[in-house]
């Protein structure tokens, strides 16, 4: 507002307009809070419609299939007439499971010995350098991994293995899944053995003990439980993890161990159905909610157990 | 008497020694082994890519032919995505992370909401896509649209969105909204014109990062029935659309060795934006973040 403007303004109108002014504010300070209040809310609205809608479709589901076969049957082909399919769950936990398994088998030893290095052994120069180099790995869409696991670690597998193996198989999406979340693993345990005190380790080193000694045996069980929380929330993130399964693992769910033959993970299944031209209201579009609902289930219980260790068995310094 | 008997430590030392160098060779064996995986995608993917990759390419629709094949429908949907996904998850995050930082008393109410964001950021993409088919599809009957992807996506990225704001709101000293305070400022004036702008530059660098995730996020589009052949572009906020990602899952499940050189050549895109992205929200982090 110019000089000379307010010059000609009277008192009179001045003190109306901060009065104005005022009581628009007033009814900001009340309003505000409420508005921000239902975006908080919203958050807890997107919980309960995940949980409403695994649950409603599930239960459908289970009117027309019997929870005793979804637990129990060790086959799921779903694909055929109504009477001959079968909905057996476990066929598709076991693939993703597998697939979980090799994974982990490639990220636990890779991810932990990255993150004593980043933590123990690194200057801090090379800590700078190779952190974002991480955080890059750990930003690379899942169907680039896909893309990687099907034309490049598959064909690789194939010409190492002795009598290969097929072109769809569990063995190369569990290991590209595992390199996807190493920077996950490397990152959070690194985070957890920064913050054990260092008059902890100058002690175990002033007593004489080695770099390794001191990782291993001061560094390693004080942050233990940052480092076992970083481990459940790999399997959480493998256990969802969808399009590396869905483009490498193939389609065929079954209960048999056998990690160069073609799976099928839960993840992958759903995208199968999303994609073919099943009819809504049909059985196997309600069996994609109940094999959701598994899975919500499955990370559900890492999640919760991640955040339990990390409670429970934190030590404080 | 000594306490130490120096043979046996004497003796031990060099194999002590050895298991420490031993033990670091291991390490950055380990470390080295992300950087060459990382190393060994990007000249594959260049290698696959490169020969398909030119401006046709960006500008051609979708094709049987992978020669006139293009990803300008793909690079479109994802444009249009973002541009309800980016507003929508803004001013939802940024409201939540406000509310619980500034305004929410310390009760089990607050706690709930907390824990229930923790939660939520650690539910699988698909689960959300699982979501949106029937809130958004079926129930608000949006059809496989725009909008009802967007509003997917955005409630897929919103717990990363109020945890990087709440972040950058709390870096925000005591002292300065004392000061506003002090200087007769109501509460919500002090966060409009203070602590907002003083956390601006964290929370827009968290929220391009979860952009930046959504741009590559695949899973819960596809199963909200995107269209994975797509040769026209979105009209509206009600129209059918493909995203790159979709595009380039839906190239590299054909068996021809051409259509996967094509989806290589889509991940170049890809890959540049997520680039592009990142280093915007680096930038912003190193330029205008203040430290107090």
């Amino acid at each position: 507002m110019s000089r000379d403007k307010t010059n000609q303004k009277s008192i009179r109108s001045m003190i109306q307009e901060n009065k104005s002014s005022r009581s628009q504010s007033a009814v900001m300070e009340k309003v505000v809070p409420k508005i921000f209040l239902i975006c908080a809310i919203i958050s807890i609205f997107t919980t309960l419609g995940i949980v409403f809608t695994l649950l409603t479709e599930t239960f459908t589901f289970f009117n027309r299939v019997s929870i005793v076969e979804f637990f129990t049957n060790t086959r799921w082909f779903p694909f055929t007439a109504d009477k001959n399919a079968d909905y057996g769950i476990l066929a598709l936990v076991m693939g993703t499971l597998t697939v979980t398994a090799i994974a982990m088998v490639v990220a636990i030893p890779v991810g932990l010995a990255a993150a004593i290095y980043l933590s123990e052994y690194a200057s801090a120069k090379t800590r700078k350098l190779i952190k974002p180099i991480l955080e890059v790995l750990a930003g690379i869409p899942t169907i680039v991994y896909g893309f990687f696991a099907l034309t490049f670690v598959t064909p690789l597998l194939d010409s190492i293995i002795p009598g290969g193996i097929s072109i769809f198989n569990a063995l190369s999406p569990g290991i590209v899944v595992g390199i996807m979340i190493i920077p996950m693993i490397a990152s959070l345990s690194e985070d957890a053995m920064n913050a054990v005190p260092n008059s902890m380790r100058e002690g175990a080193m002033a007593l004489g003990a080695t770099r390794f000694e001191v990782a291993m045996k001061v560094v390693l069980p004080a942050a233990l439980s940052g480092v076992m929380a970083s481990f459940v929330l790999g399997i959480s993130r493998a256990i969802g993890e969808t399009m590396i399964v869905t483009i490498a693992g193939g389609s065929r769910p079954t209960a048999d161990i056998n990690v160069t033959e073609s799976i099928q993970t839960m993840t992958a299944y759903i995208v199968q159905v999303s994609q073919g031209d099943t009819g809504y209201g049909t059985t196997i579009y309600y069996s994609i909610y109940a094999v959701g609902m598994t899975l919500f289930v499955f990370t559900l219980i890492m999640n919760l157990l991640a955040q339990f260790i990390s409670r429970k068995f934190r030590e404080e310094y | 008497m000594s306490l130490i008997n120096k043979e046996s430590v004497k003796k031990r030392m060099g194999s002590r020694v050895a298991a420490n160098g031993f033990a670091k060779f291991l390490f950055i064996l380990a470390t080295s082994f992300s950087l060459i995986v990382l190393g060994v995608l990007i000249y594959r993917i260049l290698v696959d890519g490169l020969p398909y990759l030119s401006l046709d390419f960006i500008t051609n629709f979708a094709s049987r032919m992978p020669e006139r094949a293009g990803i300008w429908a793909a690079l479109l949907g994802t444009i249009w995505i973002m541009a309800v996904t980016a507003p929508v998850s803004f001013i939802l995050g940024v409201g939540t992370a406000i509310y619980l930082e500034e305004y929410a008393k310390k009760n089990a109410f607050t706690k709930f909401v907390q824990v229930n964001i923790a939660n939520l950021a650690g539910v699988p993409s698909i689960v959300f896509g699982l979501l949106g088919l029937t809130i958004f599809v079926r129930l608000a009957g949006l059809g496989s649209s725009v909008l009802a992807g967007g509003l997917t996506m955005s409630l897929l990225i919103l717990p990363v969105i109020v945890v990087a704001s709440q972040e950058a709101i709390r870096t925000v000293p005591k002292e300065i909204r004392e000061a506003s305070f002090g200087m007769g400022a109501t509460k919500w004036q002090t966060i409009r014109r203070i602590v907002f702008p003083a956390a601006l530059p964290g929370i827009l660098t968290g929220t391009i990062l979860a952009l930046s995730r959504a741009v590559g996020e695949t899973a819960p589009l596809l199963v909200l029935g995107a269209l994975a052949y797509v040769a026209f572009v979105p009209e509206n906020l009600f129209s059918q659309f493909t995203v790159l990602p979709i595009q380039l899952y839906n190239w590299t499940s054909r068996p021809q060795e051409d259509f996967h050189m094509l989806a290589a050549s889509g991940i170049i895109i890809l890959m540049i934006i997520l680039l592009i992205m990142n280093s915007i929200a680096v930038y912003i982090r190193n330029k205008f973040h203040k430290r107090f």
